[in-house]
């Protein structure tokens, strides 16, 4: 007996296809097609191959927002992983008050992003800002407008207050999922609190650790807004970022050829990096 | 090392508790001998877990005392009652190697090197855990997982008794065996108190010399596999042990004996003086379907009864029959005719129970 393939069920595909299409392929095929090409209005254009690649690639300006890109992400994680770890620990595991953590934590995280630059942007001015204000009377000068290290602390400061709580979250939640009889057997075994955490809690935690170290790597990479708001990205350049880099280039100076080599790369940058993350942290300790 | 005394206990998990049903352990003495195997059986929710949490540690009893040889232990943790224990999922320390999860309980007592690694070679080699000293302990299987979390418990020198919490519920049939078997080889070698909680009555009794059957927040019954087989104390204990369990007929009293329906059931001399003590009390006779007799013809002092079903479970069948209104269950041997349509019962005196408010009745002397 033969079997009959009907491959008519491949049309149910077609809108998941479209939409795929429609939401990402085509973009990032227009993107492509911009940054092989020198565009003078609708209907000029040169072929230019891979000399915007080659632009871009020297650029101090990239290699710049670059290196303050890495390091921002990198205190980010080094940061926030640690500390939401931490505060997902202490937090209370049941009753009213664990509900009232669960709430405040979340406050952060629902707050749009232009509001927590403004939020931060006033609260460290130094004349109405409560941060500011406080700081100057005990002596101490701070000013995020015109001191490069001011800037960095705000912004990663802002970060930490705006997205901690996400690390904390997915921590909570993995940890009240290990079972109770893990710890009664470490209580068994004489484990240190320390060990506990060390030889339960973080491999248990591992998964969510995983989610928490990839989505604040992305966001942070691609952060745009609350910087944008709250220093402008300044004094000078000091906290201008890849993203905000990009912007200029395509919406300042509408260079569409550069801009479009740039976003690939940069997308690039974040795909490689991430995959890095993923790789490292599923195969360790596989024997 | 220890006999283990539960004494006037009893655990209420709610703060003022005033009738037993507050209770999940009900007022109870019972001794666990030092080097014994035992097994605590019962169905879920009959309060088995509650009352090896209470011997652990990791639960304090709200009244009565846990002695541990003479000491009173109630106020004292798992890890100073010197308790192991395995739990029902395998809990092993994923991180780390077979080696480093049976050397981490020795580790952090601070036991010197050298006996470390003799003692885990040793536990290995008893468990057949050898070959895997080195593999990460997250990628063994679910009964080389469980054998790693004994082997934590057997590692040290000095614990008073390992505990087991279903410890077979992950691990597949085939391999459920082979543990069993282990553990009591284990036993027999390391001479420790073990207790074993299942709701499993061939587990209890492959593993256990005295099992005890518990029952709504009470050990109804203390005895070997035998004993619980052939002179179940309690109702339950007839009903919950044996497969099918016991029949359990409700009777009334009579002169010389007892009877249900239309018939009357003689009982012997010793049980029959009883009966007048026994007046308000609700009488049940019981007979395990193994010692009922079936023949297809009436004889003398058969009861009539009706065939309702048959089953054969390939080397015995078990009828089920109508008997005044009564369904009964009765065992029958492989080579044996099955009756058809009608059949006559008879119930062996010496086989023959009778409980008065569940509880078996003795005779007198």
């Amino acid at each position: 007996m033969t079997k009959v393939h009907d491959n008519r069920a491949w049309w149910l595909v077609l809108p998941v296809f479209l939409l795929v299409a429609f939401s990402a392929v085509l973009p990032m095929m227009t993107v492509v097609n911009y940054s092989v090409q020198d565009i003078f209005d609708a209907s000029t254009r040169v072929f230019v191959g891979a000399d915007w690649y080659r632009q871009i690639l020297h650029d101090p300006r990239l290699h710049d927002s670059l290196l303050r890109q890495f390091i921002f992400s990198g205190c980010v994680l080094l940061i926030e992983i640690p500390l939401g770890i931490a505060v997902a620990l202490t937090m209370p595991t049941r009753g009213r008050w664990a509900s009232l953590c669960l709430i405040v934590m979340a406050i952060p995280l629902l707050i749009p992003w232009n509001v927590v630059g403004t939020i931060w942007q006033i609260f460290g001015r130094a004349d109405i800002g409560l941060l500011g204000y406080s700081l100057r009377e005990l002596g101490v000068d701070y000013n995020y407008a015109s001191n490069t290290g001011d800037a960095w602390v705000t912004v990663l400061v802002m970060d930490v207050w705006h997205w901690t709580s996400l690390v904390a979250l997915l921590c909570y939640s993995g940890l009240r999922a290990i079972p109770d009889a893990y710890y009664q057997a470490a209580r068994i075994d004489r484990a240190s609190s320390w060990a506990v955490f060390r030889y339960i809690q973080l491999p248990k935690l591992k998964s969510v650790l995983l989610i928490a170290v990839m989505l604040r790597f992305m966001d942070s990479f691609m952060i745009y807004t609350e910087p944008f708001v709250l220093t402008g990205g300044g004094p000078g350049n000091a906290t201008t970022f890849l993203s905000q880099t990009l912007t200029k280039m395509a919406v300042g100076q509408f260079d569409l050829g550069p801009a479009a080599a740039f976003s690939l790369i940069y997308f690039l940058i974040i795909l490689l990096v991430s995959w890095l993350f993923y790789t490292a942290m599923t195969h360790a300790d596989q024997k | 090392m220890a006999e283990i005394r539960l004494q006037n206990l009893a655990h209420s998990y709610s703060p003022q508790p005033r009738q037993d049903a507050d209770y999940a352990i009900r007022e109870m003495d019972h001794v666990w001998e030092q080097g014994g195997a035992y097994a605590l059986l019962g169905p879920s929710g009959c309060g088995k877990s509650t009352l090896l949490n209470i011997i652990s540690g990791l639960l304090s009893p709200s009244e009565g005392k846990v002695l541990f040889d003479t000491r009173e232990v109630n106020q004292l943790t798992p890890e100073q009652r010197n308790i192991a224990q395995v739990f029902q999922f395998p809990v092993v320390y994923d991180t780390m190697t077979v080696y480093e999860n049976l050397a981490f309980p020795l580790r952090n007592q601070g036991v010197a090197q050298a006996r470390i690694t003799s003692k885990v070679h040793e536990i290995a080699e008893v468990l057949d855990l050898h070959p895997l000293l080195q593999r990460k302990a997250r990628n063994l299987t679910a009964d080389e997982k469980q054998k790693v979390s004994m082997g934590r418990g057997l590692v040290r020198d000095d614990v008073s008794a390992i505990l087991f919490d279903e410890p077979l519920t992950v691990i597949d049939p085939h391999l459920k065996w082979k543990l069993r078997r282990k553990l009591k080889q284990i036993h027999e070698q390391f001479n420790i108190t073990m207790i074993y909680v299942t709701h499993d009555q061939l587990e209890a009794s492959t593993f256990a010399d005295k099992i005890a059957v518990m029952h709504g927040g009470q050990i109804v019954q203390f005895g070997t596999p035998r004993e619980l087989f052939e002179r179940p104390e309690h109702t339950f204990v007839g009903f919950f042990v044996g497969s099918p369990g016991m029949n359990l007929i409700e009777v009334r009293a009579e002169e010389g004996g007892v009877g249900f329906g239309t018939l009357h059931l003689p009982l012997t001399k010793g049980l029959a003086a009883k009966l007048p003590e026994l007046a308000d009390k609700r009488l049940q006779i019981g007979i395990r379907p193994e010692f009922v007799q079936v023949t297809d013809e009436p004889g003398t002092g058969g009861m009539a009864t009706e065939v309702v079903r048959v089953e054969d479970l390939g080397t015995y069948k078990i009828l089920t029959l109508r008997l005044q209104g009564h369904l009964l269950k009765a065992r029958l041997p492989e080579d044996q005719p099955v009756p058809r349509g009608e059949a006559w019962v008879g119930f062996p005196s010496q086989w023959l129970m009778l409980y008065a408010d569940d509880r078996l009745v003795e005779e007198r002397r």
